[in-house]
């Protein structure tokens, strides 16, 4: 019996040396796959919520987004305050342990946590100097007394504003409202996180889209800058003389294509210019220009503007995007030259921004900054630097541009006919005393029965751009139906340049 | 004292043990206090004065009624309750860790009490089949209707008046206890019992086949695979140590695969262990129950690593029912490798002790119960620690001493003063001083 009972013991032990076996694998040699498979998100965000990441902010110091001591008893160390509310929502996005991060909190979250390699010697040296690991501190180029001129300029109206230096793309002012502020996804429990998150996708105005620089729109008669490049680059200039009948027939059909109101352009002369067409925006002249350029042309302009090219139906979204931001930006589009073969008094209605054109405000203010810019259009830019927690620079993003849109002397003649509009024509109320501002309104359809949408688009001084602007007003703003971009969009754009120069 | 090998008394030695175990206690329960709230618990001096006294107590006891008893034992029996109680105000609220503390002190009082009450360990060796009977009894309590009750798909409970408890646990000690009485007595009997092919005779077979039934009872009708398994699992060791033939081994065995088979075909919570351990970690099944469950608990003992996130600062809550079943994996995570080895070398130890006191006595009874008791609370730590690292198919025993549960508790230190007692000899209070 003895034998056995050490027998026993030798086969027990044995019993238990698997078992260390088993803990070693899955404790030391296995633990990092098993830490990293996907349903371990709650420890992996218990981790990531442990280090403290970094602050959003402005040049001139102002916290958009920081991180804060959680409140006792919660399960994670710190928290993710946004003290702007919903002003910098669209910038700074959201940081939900729930739904994940968004915008800046998405783009720029190797700094903010700390793990680019840029932060190496920083989070070495808190490992080495004992103390906590902290994420790098992002700085916008947002100008915050700019920011708040755009909230207030836009009032009560569903729109976007978005601002830009023309020479350099550093975004100015980037705001769209109805907004949301990140905090009710970023912070609070759970459930006040699904609460917030349900609402939000429910709202048919859908606020977690930025209308700046996420959604598409009609451009209407803003597009003309571009039919205009077109035609100028090729050889249509500004003094060119065209017919001016207040509706034209498309070829092949019975269809018509009218001005604005259905009225007669240039007092209802036989012939108008090219210049006097773009500062009444005379949507006849701009139709015969296009159909004039034919698809090919038209097209590339639109290309070298940063248009994505789509084939409607079939094909409507881009590959990728052709001008790279930090946040995510729906580009510009434009049909491939092939879809007007199949139809082509199309082009008559792209040539005034209808139909398949889509841009957005952020789309517009970098057109106009291409114009501003002697026809080279910048990379929009929003983050100026990355700094680690001592202060220490750790990344700087450099201004660069996106390509050659338009000659110099395009630029240069599409300014005298944007300063036109300003002085002349539509776009009047975006007129400043003592500031030149050069700039193109539009009225998009915005489909049955609904108002349209305003926009203005402009760039000041014009001689020395400092500022491109572009608006876009929903549903017609506080004028409804009656609303035009002169009207509407003009006035904003006037406020946020004015503020900005003053 | 013929039983007894001589054995130098080192009072001292266990008293240091003792110490450091309580030492290491409530360094866990502070430890705790500071990695959960920053601060040591208010109670610290209330805690470490009622555990102390507890512990001293039981050590006193111990000197009183077990002189020559084995130093190691309660030593490592109060470390272990330590720890786990520690780790149980951690995960649990305070008021259900007190009613824990309680059951702790429950179960040393009852240490204490098996001490007193069992004078002499052959005292139990004359009640075969009463002890057996009860045990029985005790076992299948929890079927009869009206006194036994279902929790989390195990009918494992029986309410007497106010009270309930998993009459099983005791149960089991007193089984243990028949085993070893019977098989003492049957000894050369089944030595001699078998046939031409080396196997049992048939009418040996008997108390297996019995066993067996019993076992499959259990696992049937009380839906408990982990004490079924257990159950035959000691008693097939118990009849190979008493026969010396390895048939008994060899067919225990065999009958323990069949029933596996049998319980896997018929019982789908048995295939749904089975899955679970498998697939655990798959992609489709490991956002569902019982698969996360096991997930969680390999995603508990990965992030702790070698060295654990210390007391308090890990998310063990995060695993279903982290203080009963998982509560080894708790503290993988927040001890590390490091400290869940180190806990189940301190099982190690036990069954070592529980071992040796085995070999030091020279009755078949005395051995065949220290050995039956070890090998109960080896395998079940086997059992459920092997469950936790997804080694084997999780069925849900408490870890001996550490995990959530009174029955558990006060019956593993029952069992724990009976080893203490086989290791001590009889008591012999009247003839105290005369030598």
């Amino acid at each position: 019996m003895e034998r056995r009972i050490r027998r026993l013991g030798i086969a027990l032990v044995l019993l238990f040396a698997v078992l260390f076996g088993q803990l070693a694998y899955v404790q030391v040699f296995a633990a990092d796959d098993i830490k990293n498979h996907p349903a371990n998100f709650s420890r992996q965000l218990i981790a990531e919520y442990n280090v403290q990441r970094g602050k959003i902010l402005t040049a001139d110091g102002l916290v958009l987004a920081e991180s804060v001591p959680a409140p006792k008893g919660s399960r994670y160390r710190f928290e993710r305050r946004y003290p702007q509310g919903d002003l910098y929502g669209y910038i700074t996005g959201f940081y939900s342990r729930i739904y994940g991060r968004s915008a800046l909190e998405q783009s720029m979250n190797p700094y903010l946590s700390g793990e680019a390699s840029e932060l190496a010697l920083s989070t070495f040296s808190d490992l080495f100097l004992g103390r906590q690991k902290r994420g790098g501190n992002i700085f916008v180029t947002v100008d915050p007394n700019l920011q708040e001129v755009a909230r207030t300029a836009l009032g009560a109206n569903k729109g976007a504003v978005v601002a830009m230096d023309p020479q350099t793309g550093d975004i100015l002012a980037l705001y769209s409202t109805p907004g949301f502020d990140p905090s009710e996804l970023s912070s609070g429990s759970d459930a006040e996180m699904r609460r917030a998150w349900k609402r939000l996708n429910a709202d048919p105005t859908k606020p977690l889209l930025a209308l700046s620089h996420q959604e598409l729109f009609l451009p209407g008669s803003s597009f003309k800058i571009v039919t205009a490049s077109a035609g100028l680059e090729n050889g249509f200039g500004p003094e060119s003389r065209w017919p001016n009948p207040h509706r034209l027939t498309l070829p092949l059909t019975n269809e018509q294509l009218q001005n604005f109101g259905d009225e007669h352009c240039n007092g209802g002369s036989s012939q108008i210019t090219l210049i006097q067409a773009f500062e009444e925006s005379c949507n006849v002249t701009f139709a015969e220009v296009g159909l004039r350029l034919g698809a090919e042309r038209f097209a590339a302009q639109a290309r070298a503007y940063g248009l994505c090219d789509t084939l409607p139906p079939e094909r409507t979204t881009c590959d990728g995007p052709l001008i790279s931001f930090e946040l995510p930006f729906q580009n510009g589009r434009f049909p491939d030259p092939a879809y007007f073969e199949r139809n082509d008094p199309l082009l008559a209605f792209s040539a005034i921004g209808l139909d398949n054109d889509l841009v957005n405000p952020l789309q517009m203010a970098l057109i106009a900054s291409a114009v501003a810019n002697g026809g080279v259009m910048p990379q929009p830019r929003i983050v100026s630097e990355v700094r680690d927690s001592q202060g220490r620079v750790a990344r700087e993003f450099g201004v660069r541009s996106v390509r050659r849109a338009i000659s110099a002397s395009t630029a240069a003649t599409l300014t005298q006919m944007m300063i036109a509009v300003v002085n002349n024509g539509t776009g009047y109320r975006a007129a400043i005393p003592g500031i030149q501002v050069a700039g193109k309104t539009g009225t998009a359809t915005n489909g049955e029965g609904r108002a349209p949408n305003a926009w203005f688009t402009a760039f000041a001084p014009a001689q020395n751009p400092q500022i491109a602007v572009s608006v876009i007003v929903l549903d017609g703003g506080n004028l409804g139906s009656e609303a035009t971009g002169g009207q509407v969009a003009a006035p904003i754009v006037r406020s946020v340049i004015e503020a900005y120069l003053r | 004292m013929s039983a007894i090998t001589s054995r130098p008394v080192r009072p001292r030695t266990g008293l240091l043990l003792l110490l450091a175990a309580l030492v290491a206690s409530v360094a866990a329960y502070a430890m705790v206090g500071l990695g959960l709230r920053g601060r040591v618990p208010r109670d610290i001096v209330v805690y470490s004065l009622t555990l102390g006294g507890a512990y001293l107590l039981a050590w006193g006891a111990v000197r009183w009624t077990a002189p020559r008893a084995d130093p190691v034992l309660l030593p490592i029996a109060g470390m272990l309750g330590g720890l786990g109680l520690a780790m149980i105000y951690r995960l649990l609220p305070a008021d259900v860790a007190n009613a824990q503390a309680v059951w702790l002190l429950i179960g040393l009082v009852a240490f204490v009490l098996t001490l007193m009450l069992v004078r002499d360990d052959r005292q139990l060796d004359a009640y075969t089949y009463t002890i057996g009977l009860l045990g029985l009894i005790l076992l299948l309590l929890p079927v009869v209707p009206g006194v036994g009750f279902e929790v989390n798909g195990a009918r494992l409970w029986a309410h007497v008046g106010p009270l309930a408890f998993q009459p099983a646990e005791f149960g089991k000690i007193l089984i243990v206890i028949f085993l070893a009485s019977y098989l003492s007595a049957k000894r050369e009997l089944l030595e001699a019992g078998v046939g031409r092919l080396g196997l049992p005779r048939a009418k040996d077979l008997g108390p297996l086949l019995l066993a067996w039934g019993a076992s499959l009872a259990v696992l049937f009708l009380e839906r408990d695979l982990g004490a079924s398994m257990l159950f035959f699992g000691v008693f097939v060791v118990m009849i190979w140590i008493a026969s010396g033939r390895v048939a008994y081994l060899v067919t225990g065995g065999i009958l323990f695969a069949a029933g596996g088979v049998i319980g896997y075909l018929a019982l789908d919570h048995v295939q749904d262990r089975v899955a679970y351990w498998l697939h655990a970690l798959e992609p489709a099944t490991v956002h569902q129950v019982g698969y996360g469950q096991l997930a969680q608990s390999w995603f508990a003992l990965a992030s702790g690593g070698l060295v654990g996130t210390g007391l308090g600062r890990g998310s063990p809550d995060l695993i279903p029912y982290p203080a009963s079943d998982f509560i080894l994996s708790a503290f993988g995570e927040e001890l590390g490798m490091l400290g869940t080895a180190a806990i189940l070398l301190l099982f190690v130890g036990l069954i070592g002790r529980g071992l040796r006191i085995a070999l030091d006595r020279e009755d078949a009874f005395g051995r065949l119960l220290a050995t039956g008791l070890t090998t109960t609370i080896a395998l079940q730590t086997f059992t459920i620690a092997a469950g936790v690292t997804r080694l084997i198919p999780l069925t849900g025993v408490p870890l001996p001493l550490v995990s959530y549960g009174g029955s558990s508790r006060v019956a593993t230190l029952v069992m724990i003063g009976l080893l203490v007692r086989i290791s001590a000899g009889p008591w012999q209070p009247a003839r105290r001083g005369s030598g």
